[in-house]
């Protein structure tokens, strides 16, 4: 198994993205650069878009009947939301990591990393897969601990182990973007040392942006984060402040952002 | 709260001041009673800790029953014995006897646990009885012929004893069959319509028409099938097909909903990793949704069968009535075993106790086809069934 020299990943750019579900405007006017290869993380009070804006950037969020957005979505210079844009395609370039570990429970831990690739009819070599399912793996710390029970269902690893499992499912296909959508909420504190640990290296090789509700999270793993707010209930979310984490955690611009991060809301 | 180590043991005798938990418990009262900010606050007592109460012994309800049933045989006997009013004045009686027992005992409520439970056991036997009965019925009655002679033979030619109905086990077979083969891709199609695509009015109408067909009355289904094939091939027509089709029209709606409710019960999640690894949406249905729900698809299309395997009514005008073997369901007649029961019971001939046995024997037959079926419908969904959390 040779290393593989890391490589640039792509920039995100979102430029007056408006986020509406129906008639209703859920985020409004984000304007954000995300850097590649860093790890940025959205904090903010609950049901204050901070998931929508992370599903939009993949695509996920028009999978909602009614749900819509305005604006673009830079991937490097191509618009994710271009007319011509084909959401799968989007997809295969900015993968996920959901809240819940949802691996798939017909499959088995193999077959669950190789999904991405098999699911989308590639015609890979037996040995070219196996050779990605165990770079996938070893990249989320997994592959001591399954290696000899690869045809086992991915369903009866632990919750820890589930989520990194789903970790290298998404890298397994390669994207230059990944999601993590609240990633360590469901898990123990063991667990979730090994998924920020994890993070951590793993930028490396991707651009990381990371829903917390986990300030210590935020601050022990990111690189840049961005604040979101909302002014009260029915009112549309919005960025308040993006910044490098030690600023905002140390000394932020904005006064939100400071009672927000000192404890004094939310 | 206090340091002292507490008791963990029944109490059984409430003997408030000079436990050391009641105490723990009292100091802890006061000390709350003082931070408070209101001076004047009342004492608080609280009620004795009770754990056991005198319960009758587990052969009680048993015993009462019993008992009342002898009292009420005795009684009976004086006015000429009943069995029915028997059974039902020892089930009435001795419910009331036991909650009245239990009431004075036990106190009310454990009596109300006891009532309500003896009402469930009595309403569980009740809807049984029926069932006992007509599986009682059929198995001592159709045992007279449920031999090799009866699964090697058919009707033809035979008049008064001996024959089979060989042909109408391949008739039941092949038509059930040709329905499942028409009506499982359908149904499973539409399903996927229904829960994966369907939206808005077009998806609210078929639903409401899916639920509408269910309740089609069968016959009505064999007059369809009567009549679609009558257009083509002129009136009077009977062939397996069209059995199979009026079975079909009765199966798909039945289909329909099992499917949807297994795809719905697909978590959303599985589907959006999917879509997050780039997936299309029709691979993701079929790679992902599909076998995830594979167990309860195929149990749910085992039970749609064995629920139209013993129509009578549609095949009847559809098949027709025949006496010799015939596997081709496009060409003739073919029997079936409901409609050979039924025909076998109607006009049963001289002397008519052989073709008597014969319908009996037919309709244990068709039991224990649907009772292989669900058997099997289980296993499958426990060898074959995913976990869905």
């Amino acid at each position: 198994m040779t290393a593989i020299a890391p490589v640039k990943a792509k920039s995100v750019k979102a430029t007056n993205l408006n986020l509406y579900y129906g008639n209703f405007l859920a985020v409004k006017d984000v304007n954000i650069t995300i850097e590649p290869n860093k790890v940025t993380a959205l904090i903010g009070s609950s049901g204050c878009g901070k998931s929508t804006f992370l599903r939009s950037i993949n695509r996920m969020h028009e999978l909602i009947p009614g749900a819509y957005a305005e604006g673009e979505i830079l991937l490097d210079h191509t618009n994710v939301y271009a007319p011509d844009a084909d959401p799968v395609q989007v997809r295969r370039q900015i993968g996920m990591v959901f809240q819940a570990p949802n691996p798939f429970p017909t499959m088995s831990i193999y077959d669950n990393v190789a999904a991405g690739l098999k699911l989308n009819a590639k015609k890979i070599k037996k040995s070219d897969l196996d050779a990605i399912v165990e770079r996938s793996l070893r990249g989320a710390n997994l592959w001591d601990e399954v290696k000899d029970r690869l045809g086992k269902p991915g369903m009866g690893l632990s919750g820890g182990q589930q989520q990194r499992l789903c970790i290298a499912r998404a890298t397994a296909v390669e994207p230059d973007v990944l999601l993590m959508d609240e990633p360590a909420s469901a898990l123990d504190p063991i667990s979730t040392l090994a998924i920020e640990d994890l993070i951590t290296e793993l930028k490396k090789e991707y651009t990381i942006v990371i829903v917390t509700h986990n300030m210590q999270q935020a601050s022990r793993s990111s690189d840049n984060t961005a604040f979101f707010n909302i002014e009260g209930t029915g009112k549309p979310g919005r960025l308040v402040e993006v910044d490098t984490t030690e600023k905002i955690f140390s000394n932020p611009s904005n006064k939100e952002t400071e009672d927000y991060v000192s404890g004094r809301f939310g | 709260m206090s340091t002292e180590p507490t008791e963990r043991e029944h109490v059984t005798e409430p003997t408030p001041q000079d436990r050391p938990a009641a105490r723990s418990l009292a100091a802890n009262a006061q000390a709350h009673a003082v931070e408070a900010p209101v001076g004047e606050q009342p004492t608080r007592v609280r009620p004795p800790v009770q754990v056991a109460g005198t319960v009758l012994p587990w052969w009680a309800p048993w015993g009462i029953v019993a008992g009342v049933a002898v009292l009420v045989a005795a009684l009976l006997s004086i006015s000429g014995f009943n069995l029915a009013l028997w059974v039902v004045a020892t089930v009435v009686v001795g419910g009331i006897a036991q909650y009245v027992v239990s009431r004075v005992v036990e106190g009310p409520r454990r009596a109300t646990d006891r009532g309500v439970t003896y009402a469930v056991v009595a309403a569980f036997a009740l809807a049984l009885t029926p069932l006992v009965s007509l599986l009682y019925t059929v198995v001592s009655r159709g045992a007279a012929r449920f031999d090799s002679t009866f699964f090697t033979w058919s009707m033809r030619g035979v008049i008064g004893e001996g024959g089979g109905a060989v042909h109408a086990i391949y008739g039941t077979l092949i038509i059930t069959g040709c329905a499942a083969v028409i009506s499982v891709p359908i149904g499973i199609l539409a399903a996927i319509y229904l829960q994966e695509y369907g939206q808005g009015r077009l998806k609210r109408a078929l639903t409401f028409f899916v639920d509408v067909m269910t309740g089609i009355p069968s016959i009505v289904a064999g007059l369809f099938a009567f009549a679609l094939f009558s257009i083509f091939f002129g009136p009077g027509i009977r062939l397996g097909i069209m059995g199979a089709v009026a079975l079909a029209v009765l199966m798909i709606p039945i289909v329909v909903r099992s499917t949807e409710e297994m795809l719905r019960i697909v978590p959303n999640s599985l589907r959006e990793a999917s879509y997050a690894l780039g997936v299309p949406k029709w691979r993701t249905i079929v790679k992902v949704v599909l076998p995830t729900a594979l167990g309860g698809i195929v149990t749910g299309v085992v039970l749609a069968i064995a629920r139209i395997i013993g129509e009578t009514a549609p095949l009847l005008i559809t098949t027709g009535v025949v006496a010799s073997v015939n596997t081709n369901p496009f060409d003739g007649r073919m029997q079936n075993l409901a409609v050979f029961a039924f025909s076998s019971y109607k006009s049963p001939g001289v002397p008519p106790e052989p073709s008597i046995d014969r319908a009996w024997t037919a309709a244990l037959v068709l039991i224990l086809i649907v009772m292989i079926l669900n058997v099997g419908a289980r296993f499958i969904y426990r060898r074959f069934g995913t976990e869905i959390r």
